[in-house]
């Protein structure tokens, strides 16, 4: 019944579309919180709903599923979304597999979709999509900036590590762009392989100067753990989400001095981070995660977008979301022709806080003004 | 019997009847689930050939059901760019997803069947999990077709006289197959071959005393039975416009056990009952809470300790036979 | 390729084996002895290591954690055979695949909830930590080494406890007759519920040992469970020995294959198409050595009574 009058209310609001510039925004959320890989969905939850509940806009409604990590649910769910809850803006999904899924059915039915997270390739080139905003990365982007670093530290030979899966082989990929010097060793893993033991030796006799790895998730802390009691000294480095705040506490003090790229850390110097950070402390009692900061940033672009124009107006809130303009706590932001961001790349090094917690500071600037390598594919 | 059958009719027509109940009421995203209603009840009859009639317990079918989902996958991506697949131009039409679907999960169950059939009992669910796990580790290195990461399909193939693109259609299409795979499951069931398929589950040394050998019959079972999930695989992709490597992997073959056994295995209408009272809750309780493999847990907990032959067993009492 | 690459592959290969074992071994004996399949058995092995990094974290000890583990996945393993298990042991298998699938889910959603959804920290004790050097120039994990030695000093006393103990002599009695036992005055349903615990106890300690190398989270269970099937079914249901080789073949298979598969493609085929089809084919590797046993020996290589 309560379904039935919110159809009513809708068929009214949308009698008297165009009257007022202030139209209730339905967001529809689709994330991952069972399972081994929730943490990360968690965090984008909580990073999104902070930025809700500071706007305390009445006509902002945001309803949020379960996608358990698998392609067919969240699929399920966005058909969902779509056709009975009529949300007009869908977000929320981690990785790359469901957002190749989701994206392409969710922008074909007219609706927007804004990632907090996931960048595949296609859809930065040539699968981009008008309604289609990338609020996080391509995916690429962070391995290019350690590539980058690699390079420009000088270091001769470098041992790359990644799961044998799309992922994966473009990290690595990203990473050789920018990185030209020896490789003494690349290696795919088994996807969610744990043991790390195997690689570990072969790094050992590689006689490589640096390591570079990305093993998203428990891959990760499985492998870092592993590597700290091996007795290999060769330092390490990673993207952001292999040193990210939701696995550095299961890492542990095996994680302290690596560095690793990303395009926000906690210590970011702008009053909106500072804000940021605060408030998901005081929220959450934790640290939040570069899932939480794009989630964050996501919901605040829609909201910006939502004071500019009405979503029924596609073409209008369109031009508003690209305008971009938004309080972003990554200092700056822009989207490039591809509706993906272009943003600087910083080297954060893993320390531990003056509480005691392990945290990432910034280091270093790998990239300033950075876009992804697809844009010009992206016929839109 | 007449029960069973009373109930298999109830449950059908309720199925039919869904998308357009949920049309008037203006409900349109239940069409979507009734589609998916139907088109795992199709999978998981096929599996019911082999595992309810056969005795056979196939840990494996996710991989008949991922070939299916690929055979779709791979003909929309080659139609919509003008590839040729295998040197010929080929249109984007369902009946020829279907065959080719069909055709090489057949093709594979032949030759994983031949092997695995020299096991039995438990030994045989692991045989056809580890082909099942070889297919799933080739697929997610796949680059050509997406690998992990999946193949998308941009338009759906087509089906004469019908826009695939329209829910409903798609609906009318998975509920045809299914009819389709239930008038097979009760023909095999009915026929000579499936009373020499029960026998030899029931008692292998007296069938093969009376001159019948069990391998060819239950190789056969495994082909058939592969052939129709594969189907069901096809018009999975085809309604979620996605085939993906975790269709391949091994919670999927659970989960279409699961469905069996839930509606009742080795009925007729146990797949159609599993199908949809599982899509339901899987429906309801995700949208009421994030913990529903919680209580998804619970509940299927209760149904196979507390309604012994599943639902059909529940309603229509015990089997005849088996 | 040079020998200590080699010796510390074997070892690691070893070092998987045992720790498979301690997942298998319950697996074995709870089929043998009560013709279960508990395919949430992975949740046990989960049970564990959460219970060893939250006791850990809470006494600063890992050895109390330990303790923890077992009797946290002991008592788990006693409650759920004591309340859902028991129901099924006259069952087909699969009404017990459907019962302890839904296990899974109610174990992974229920530790999500009492946890949280970021995996814990579990580290292993300072007095293991560092790597010793073995002849050959081998430089090997100290903590490595102990899970070794704890696998193989767990295969020895299960193999003392099943031949030369009373619980043993029934546990054997129970795998080739159960009526007859029961008829002979043992307490059947104690005994299985014993039998259970002690999987239970394995799977939980196995956690425990290898959440201080790996990352404590929900759903690290599944794919160990997927191996110790593996495990058991090539070194024949129900055989305490079977799964000990078993366990031995996969590990080194495993890791072996992980290793020199990819450079020998590389050797035949250059080192592009080698990356990605020598991760798939080493990814397939021990499936394919399983289906070939079957194939030969389709009861495995120990089948208890065959």
């Amino acid at each position: 019944m309560g379904k039935l009058l919110a159809t009513i209310a809708f068929g009214l609001t949308l009698g008297v579309s165009g009257l007022a510039m202030a139209e209730p925004l339905k967001i529809g959320m689709i994330t991952t919180l069972s399972g081994g890989g929730a943490g990360l969905g968690v965090d984008a939850r909580d990073g999104f709903m902070l930025a809700i509940k500071k706007a305390g806009d009445a006509e902002i409604s945001v309803v949020v599923e379960d996608d358990a990590m698998k392609p067919e649910i969240a699929v399920q769910i966005a058909d969902k979304m779509i056709q009975a809850e009529q949300v007009d803006v869908l977000t929320g999904i981690i990785w790359s597999n469901l957002a190749m899924a989701v994206v392409p059915n969710a922008v074909a039915q007219g609706k927007f979709y804004l990632s907090p997270n996931a960048g595949p390739s296609p859809l930065a080139g040539a699968k981009c999509d008008k309604n289609y905003f990338n609020v996080a990365y391509q995916n690429d982007n962070f391995h290019e900036a350690a590539g980058n670093y690699a390079q420009t530290q000088g270091i001769k030979k470098m041992f790359i590590l990644a799961p044998n899966y799309p992922a994966g082989t473009d990290s690595l990929n990203g990473f050789k762009r920018f990185y030209k010097g020896e490789l003494a060793g690349e290696v795919y893993t088994q996807l969610g392989q744990t043991d790390y033991a195997a690689e570990i030796a072969q790094i050992r006799a590689s006689g490589a100067d640096s390591v570079f790895f990305f093993l998203p998730g428990g891959m990760g802390i499985a492998f870092m753990k592993q590597y700290a009691q091996s007795g290999v000294g060769i330092p390490v480095m990673g993207p952001g989400f292999s040193f990210s705040q939701d696995v550095l506490g299961a890492i542990g003090d095996a994680a302290i001095g690596a560095k690793n790229t990303a395009s926000w850390s906690p210590d970011l110097d702008n009053a909106a981070n500072k804000a940021f950070v605060e408030a998901f402390k005081a929220e959450y009692n934790r640290l939040p995660s570069i899932y939480a900061a794009q989630a964050y940033d996501t919901a605040n672009l829609l909201i910006s977008a939502k004071a500019k124009a009405s979503v029924k107006d596609a073409d209008a809130f369109r031009a508003a979301l690209k305008e971009a303009q938004f309080d972003t706590v990554r200092g700056k932001f822009k989207f490039n022709t591809n509706n993906h961001p272009i943003q600087d790349f910083y080297v954060r090094e893993v320390y531990k806080d003056a509480d005691g917690t392990l945290t990432n500071k910034i280091v270093g600037t790998s990239f300033t003004d950075h876009q992804d390598a697809y844009a010009a594919e992206c016929k839109m | 019997m007449t029960r069973e059958r009373l109930l298999t009719f109830a449950l059908l027509a309720a199925l039919l009847a869904l998308p357009f109940a949920a049309q008037a009421l203006g409900y349109p995203f239940y069409t979507t689930l009734a589609t998916r209603m139907a088109i795992l009840a199709l999978a998981a009859t096929g599996l019911n050939i082999a595992l309810g009639l056969g005795g056979l317990v196939s840990f494996g079918h996710a991989a008949f059901f991922g070939i299916g989902g690929y055979a779709a996958g791979i003909v929309a991506t080659h139609a919509m760019n003008a590839q040729p697949l295998l040197g010929l131009d080929i249109p984007a039409s369902m009946p020829l997803v279907w065959l080719l679907a069909a055709l090489s999960a057949g093709l594979v169950a032949a030759i994983t069947g031949a092997i695995s059939l020299r096991t039995s009992g438990v030994y045989f669910i692991m045989i056809t999990l580890a082909f099942a796990q070889m297919i799933f580790y080739f697929a997610i290195s796949w680059k050509a077709y997406g690998g992990e990461d999946g193949l998308s399909i941009a338009l759906r193939n087509g089906f004469p006289g019908m826009n695939t693109a329209v829910p409903r259609d798609l609906f009318m299409i998975a509920f045809a197959l299914l009819l389709a795979g239930l008038l097979i499951f009760w023909r095999v069931r009915v026929s000579r071959f499936g009373a020499a398929l029960h026998a030899a589950r029931q008692n292998e040394l007296r069938v093969a005393a009376i001159g019948i050998e069990p391998f060819p019959i239950r190789l056969v079972a495994f082909v058939v039975s592969a052939m129709i999930t594969a189907v069901a695989g096809a018009m999975f992709a085809e309604l979620n416009r996605f085939a993906s490597p975790s269709m391949l992997a091994w919670p999927m073959s659970g989960e279409l056990i699961v469905l069996i056994i839930l509606g009742g295995t080795g009925r007729l209408a146990g797949p159609v009952a599993g199908a949809m009272l599982y899509v339901m809750l899987e429906y309801w309780l995700g949208s009421i809470t994030e913990r529903w493999q919680f209580f998804l847990g619970l509940t299927l907990l209760g149904v196979v300790l507390f309604a012994r032959g599943g639902i059909v067993g529940l309603v229509a009492g015990k089997a005849r036979h088996g | 390729m040079p020998t200590a690459l080699i010796i510390e592959q074997l070892l690691n290969g070893l070092q998987l084996g045992v720790m498979l074992f301690l997942m298998a071994a319950g697996l074995t004996l709870i089929f043998g002895v009560m013709g279960l399949i508990n395919l949430a058995h992975g949740s046990l092995y989960m049970v564990g290591a959460f219970a060893c990094a939250a006791v850990a974290a809470w006494t600063g000890s890992f050895w109390l954690g330990l303790v923890a583990s077992l009797a946290a996945a002991a008592a788990a393993g006693a409650i759920v055979e004591v309340t859902v298990i028991r129901r099924l042991y006259d069952r087909d298998h699969l009404d017990q695949v459907l019962a302890t699938f839904a296990l899974i889910l109610v174990f992974s959603e229920g530790t999500r909830w009492l946890f949280g959804s970021f995996p814990l920290y579990l580290d292993i004790p300072p007095a293991l930590t560092g790597a010793v050097a073995l002849p050959g120039g081998v430089f090997y994990p100290v903590y490595r080494l102990a899970i070794i030695l704890v696998g193989l000093a767990v295969a020895v006393g299960l193999w003392l406890l099943i031949s030369r103990t009373r619980l043993g002599m029934r546990i054997r009695a129970g795998e080739s007759d159960r009526e007859m036992i029961g008829a002979l005055g043992v307490d059947i349903r104690t005994l299985y519920t014993v039998v259970f615990a002690l999987g239970a106890a394995l799977a939980g300690l196995a956690g425990a040992l290898v959440g201080a190398l790996q990352s404590v989270q929900v759903g690290m269970g599944e794919p160990v469970l997927i191996l110790a099937f593996v495990v058991i079914v090539i070194g024949g249901i129900g055989s305490i020995k079977g799964a000990f080789l078993g366990a031995l073949l996969v590990g080194v298979v495993d890791t072996m294959g992980r290793i020199f598969l990819p450079q020998l493609l590389a050797a035949l085929l250059g080192p592009a198409p080698a990356a990605s089809l020598g991760g798939a084919l080493s990814s397939m590797l021990i499936y394919i050595v399983m289906a070939g046993i079957l194939a030969f020996r389709p009861r495995g290589l120990f089948a208890a009574g065959a």
